[in-house]
């Protein structure tokens, strides 16, 4: 093959294609939520949208010098690069600035940087090292712990820094280790409790019983082909709850709607789980426990926030998962940010004629918020162009990672794409009230050069390891 | 092909998932829901706090004590505000230049987009003028608040006070915001999450003129704020304005129990200030003066005045030798007058005396001879000390008794140890201990634990908490009010104490001040010796004898003698309790306990 060892032509230029799109529309997105009349020129440095610019240009420089260097050179030196950084996390507790209540930054000569944000590519290195080597099992209880460690050491300076945000990125990475063979129910009880979790949170009140127990009947219909034993099921759920309805009325205690149903599908689940066990029906015994667990588990977590935890523990757990707290009431930003979006309907207002995301209604605009500009300026059709690009960038990661014959560029192309997809998620996911306000940028959109460079990093890094994919290593 | 690699389509499958659902979410933000448009055309989202109406509070026949009244909030949102006529804002606001550009630059340094409070409680004549001009006034509104009001100056130390949180109040409980009101001493400390309601939040949209244009979603967001708990109190108003009248010119307590429930009629510290003068924005500056004031207006006489019991004491301690067997009915002892030993006596009586003419004589030779035989009846004087000391103790003496008086002090009732500190384990007896026969020595007691000793004679044996509060309005006062604490005294024996206690009323010097007609009051003078001026005037009652409603102490420092003010006091408040009216023959009595001041130090003899 002639194209074996020319890196060049076997650069993924779709990929280099998407990036560039998603830097230029970031940058046209921070400029109209700058804008105004006073400052005009885009090369104004004094303003973010300069400043902006500034670092493109250089994340430009750092791709191509990145291009430049032989893959060999990340994989021997992965190691020494996550524990340089690391070294600079621990640093950075003791001589970095406070920004937003975060000890994170070090600012040399006006220029911040963020050594958390170069923390991420570093980690995805090292795993991909580690779990590459000949012979790697990734049950071993051995491997389990390296792996553990390789992962919470940062996640563990970057909580004392008081960023969590960032530190939940980490938690991505067991989409990687699913790919490499962790059991799936790991994945799966993990997702289950990380959504219950946040969702008894932001949720209120009967809500999420209601969505467990559709879940739960969906799933039990699904399950089965006869419509009798949906029916018996289901009449099981009824029957329990007109029983604690009655016993209600009877004792005339005022439980309310919502412990009456949950009380109710309790005991529909226990007497579903023990009929069930009884007739050897495994998948519906397995069905009405996780969803008994499901529910004792939100009741727990609802009951430990409101009863176990003074209100002062409970403003600092909203601080810690990032959901603010707001001296106006609830939600007042994510309200906000949905009028911003919402305003902006099919079409858009148009560029730069944006009125809901100019005034710092946002505190975040340039940066976290960055998606409510698109949305107004741009409409449905703008966020659905850039939810669209995204995917299309994170698909086409899990296609060139599965492409790969080495296990290390494959690891590593996994890691850039669950990490890209974690900030996507959370960001737009918050911006419109479907996630908890958790502050990370969103990839290549957001406001600032700590984040731009090392989203280029992580994202080139793989770029170089896949022009190289025929290459032996 | 790897088996692995096969799920790399439940990863994608995840990609894939999140995405339509942004895309879904959107669909309908952006296409089918219309209301957000409406909100964006140049309206803005304001959230208003809305502030609950504080609890009101009622005394125990249901007249108000403490309500509201309303004051206004001036807030200003930096970033909103554009160039406006200074002179006229400070006009209308009747304030400074000065006081305004302060204002301003510390709400921008607080947050130039939140809303912060620039003028504190603007009274309602003031805002109705503000009001019609605010809209010259972008970045500005108004919030409404609720402060205290109190129907008369009464009871102030027990309904206690509302201020400002502390940042400490604010770190404690995450409900309070910088600017709230939380209640500081008193009911208003004890009670403040039940008084205190639950806030809401209003979404208003305005328009670029400030003006409100109607309510985001149609209100369907809002957070209505739940108003506070009326609280009905247990004290008698009528009894509570008589008590402080009484005390007007002097300094002391009272405390007035029920004593089949343990709810407090009355309790008074004298001097004590108008409620009134805690309240709004000259609260700080008469705070200081009041704090700077020598009679101590803000000192809780009735929790934290702690001193030694005196002859008030003797009952209990003829109780103890009763029950312990130390001394029977028929006992006499044999007293020498200011010649006994080892502690004298005031004065001469009828010699020997039983039970009854011992208290009625409050004699200390007796006293002595019964403390002397608690102590000698077991092997040991130490072990019959503490055989002592678990009765006092019962009696609720160097505990606290009351949960419902968050900050009073439990006093002092020595241990064994103490004893065995200062002299040695074995070396100390009932001679060494002595004082305490007589109630003097080292016991410590607050006139809220008396009045519950007066209770404890009154039900011949037992006690309910003494508590401030009867009810509350859609919730559960404390189980513990209900509780019966029984002290470990037969009831016979209280027969003759008792006895003793109507004759102390009825058959000594006091019949002609202190005598109520047609109610037997049982009673109990005290003199506290005090080393800095004139002696404390103290007496425990109760009344009537048979199916007592009120027991009462009262305590009158630099009174003198039991005799001389705090007895009649103490049946002036029981005739006014019981009869709602003084007779006419007990005006004059009235009229000199009223006119008396006590206040400096040195009284006549
Ligand atoms: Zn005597």
């Amino acid at each position: 093959m002639a194209k074996r060892n020319n890196t060049w032509a076997n650069i993924d230029w779709v990929i280099i294609l998407l990036f560039l799109l998603l830097v230029f529309m970031g940058w046209l997105n921070i400029y109209a939520a700058v804008y105004n009349d006073e400052f005009q020129s885009i090369l104004d440095t004094s303003q973010r949208y300069g400043k902006q610019l500034i670092w493109i240009g250089a994340a430009f420089i750092l791709a191509f010098i990145i291009l430049l260097i032989d893959t060999s050179f990340y994989v021997f030196f992965s190691y020494i690069l996550y524990g340089v950084l690391v070294l600079l996390l621990i640093t950075v507790l003791f001589v970095g600035k406070e920004i937003n209540g975060a000890r994170s930054w070090f600012t040399i000569g006006g220029f911040g940087f963020q050594p958390s944000e170069f923390m991420k590519f570093a980690t995805a290195l090292v795993l991909a090292r580690y779990m590459s080597v000949f012979g790697f099992k990734i049950h071993k209880l051995k491997s389990l712990a390296t792996i553990a460690a390789i992962i919470f050491t940062p996640v563990l300076f970057i909580l004392l820094q008081n960023d969590t945000g960032s530190a939940l990125v980490y938690f991505s990475f067991v989409l990687v280790l699913y790919r490499e063979g962790l059991s799936g129910i790991v994945l799966f009880f993990g997702t289950l409790i990380a959504v219950l979790f946040i969702m008894a949170l932001i949720t209120p009140g009967i809500t999420l019983y209601l969505v467990l127990l559709g879940v739960a009947l969906l799933i039990f219909l699904i399950l089965n082909t006869k419509l009798i034993q949906f029916a018996r099921i289901f009449a099981a759920y009824l029957i329990s709850i007109i029983l604690f309805f009655l016993l209600n009325l009877v004792t005339e205690t005022e439980y309310g709607l919502a412990n009456v149903l949950i009380a109710g599908s309790l005991l529909g689940s226990v007497v579903i789980l023990l009929v069930s066990l009884q007739k050897r029906l495994k998948n519906y015994a397995v069905i009405s426990l996780v969803f008994l667990g499901s529910v004792l588990f939100t009741l727990t977590v609802d009951y430990g926030f409101e009863n176990l935890l003074e209100s002062h523990h409970q403003a600092r757990i909203n601080e810690l998962l990032g959901i603010e707290s707001d001296p106006l009431g609830a939600g007042y930003n994510v309200n906000q940010s949905k009028i911003a979006i919402g305003s902006g309907g099919s079409w858009g207002k148009g560029y730069l004629k944006g009125t809901q995301t100019k005034f710092n209604f946002v505190p975040e605009q340039s940066t976290d918020f960055i998606f409510c500009t698109v949305g107004e300026e741009w409409g449905f059709a703008g966020t659905s162009v850039v939810i669209v690009l995204f995917l299309i960038l994170l698909m086409r990661l899990i296609w060139l990672a599965e492409r790969q014959r080495s296990g290390f560029s494959r690891i590593y192309g996994y890691s850039v794409a669950v990490i890209l997809f974690f900030h996507f998620m959370v960001n737009i996911g918050m911006t419109i009230g479907l996630m908890p306000v958790i502050g990370i940028p969103l990839p290549f959109f957001s406001y600032g050069g700590s984040s731009l460079w090392s989203f280029t990093i992580l994202l080139f890094i793989f770029i170089r390891l896949d022009a190289s994919r025929f290459d032996q290593f | 092909m790897n088996v692995l690699s096969k799920r790399k389509f439940v990863v994608l499958a995840i990609f894939a998932f999140v995405g339509v659902i942004f895309i879904i979410s959107l669909f309908r933000l952006q296409v089918l829901d219309s209301t957000y448009k409406q909100y964006a055309t140049n309206n803005v989202l304001r959230l208003v706090t809305q502030y609950p109406a504080r609890g009101l509070v009622f005394d125990r026949n249901g007249k108000l004590l403490v309500y509201n009244k309303t004051a206004y909030d001036l807030l200003i949102t930096p970033r909103e505000v554009s160039k406006f006529d200074t002179t006229l804002f400070c006009n209308l606001l009747n304030i400074s230049k000065e006081d305004l550009e302060t204002g301003i630059s510390k709400a921008t340094k607080y947050s130039r987009y939140k809303p912060s409070i620039l003028i504190k409680q603007i009274s309602p004549e003031r805002f109705a003028v503000l009001k019609e001009q605010l809209y010259k006034f972008q970045g500005f509104h108004t919030q409404s608040r609720t402060l205290r009001e109190y129907s008369s100056t009464a009871a102030a130390h027990a309904l206690g006070y509302v201020g400002e949180v502390s940042g400490s109040d604010i770190q404690k409980d995450g409900y309070y915001k910088s600017g709230d009101y939380i209640g500081i001493s008193g009911i208003e400390k004890t009670y403040e999450k039940q008084l205190r309601g639950v806030k809401g939040v209003k979404k208003n949209l305005v328009d670029v003129y400030n003006r409100v244009q109607g309510s985001y979603r149609n209100g369907e967001e809002d957070i209505p704020a739940r108003i506070g708990k009326n609280i009905t109190s247990t004290i008698d108003l009528d009894l509570q304005l008589y008590a402080e009248q009484l005390f007007q010119n002097k300094r002391g307590s009272v405390v007035a129990i029920e004593p089949l429930t343990g709810e407090v009629l009355a309790i008074v510290s004298a001097p004590t200030y108008d409620p009134g003068l805690l309240v709004g924005r000259v609260r700080g500056k008469n705070y200081s003066e009041l704090l700077a004031d020598t009679l101590k207006p803000l000192f809780n006489r009735s929790l934290l005045a702690k001193y030694p019991p005196g002859s008030t004491f003797k009952p209990l301690n003829v109780l103890i030798g009763l029950q312990e067997q130390a001394i029977q009915l028929y006992t006499k002892f044999t007293c020498s007058g200011q010649g006994s030993r080892p502690i004298r006596c005031t004065h001469d009586h009828i010699t020997p005396t039983n039970v009854v003419q011992a208290i009625r004589e409050s004699c200390n030779a007796f006293l002595w001879n019964t403390f002397r035989s608690i102590l000698n009846n077991s092997k040991t004087s130490a072990e019959g000390f503490n055989v002592w000391y678990n009765y006092v103790k019962s009696f609720g003496i160097g505990q606290n008794v009351s949960s419902d008086f968050s900050n009073g002090l439990k006093g002092d009732l020595p241990t064994e140890e103490y004893y065995n500190n200062i002299y040695g384990k074995g070396h100390w007896n009932a001679l060494t201990v002595r004082s305490l026969s007589i109630g003097q020595g080292e016991l410590g007691v607050t006139p809220l634990q008396m009045a519950n000793y007066g209770s404890i004679l009154a039900n011949r044996g037992f006690y309910f908490e003494p508590h401030i509060i009867k009810k509350i309005e859609g919730d559960f006062i404390s189980q513990s009010f209900k509780i019966k604490n029984e002290v470990q005294i037969n009831q016979e024996y209280f027969k003759p104490v008792i006895e003793g206690m109507s004759q102390t009323v009825h058959q000594t010097n006091l019949v002609y001040t202190s005598k109520i007609p047609d109610i037997e009051m049982c009673g109990k003078t005290g003199t506290v010796e005090n080393n800095q001026g004139s002696d404390h005037s103290v007496f425990v009652a109760f009344a009537p004898r048979e199916n007592p409603e009120i027991a009462i102490f009262v305590y009158v420092e630099n009174g003198v003698w039991g005799s001389r003010y705090a007895a009649p006091m103490a049946s002036l408040m029981v005739e006014k309790y019981l009869t709602d009216s003084i007779s006419s023959n007990r005006k004059y009595i009235e009229k000199r306990m009223i006119d008396a001041n006590v206040l400096n130090p040195i009284q006549p003899k």
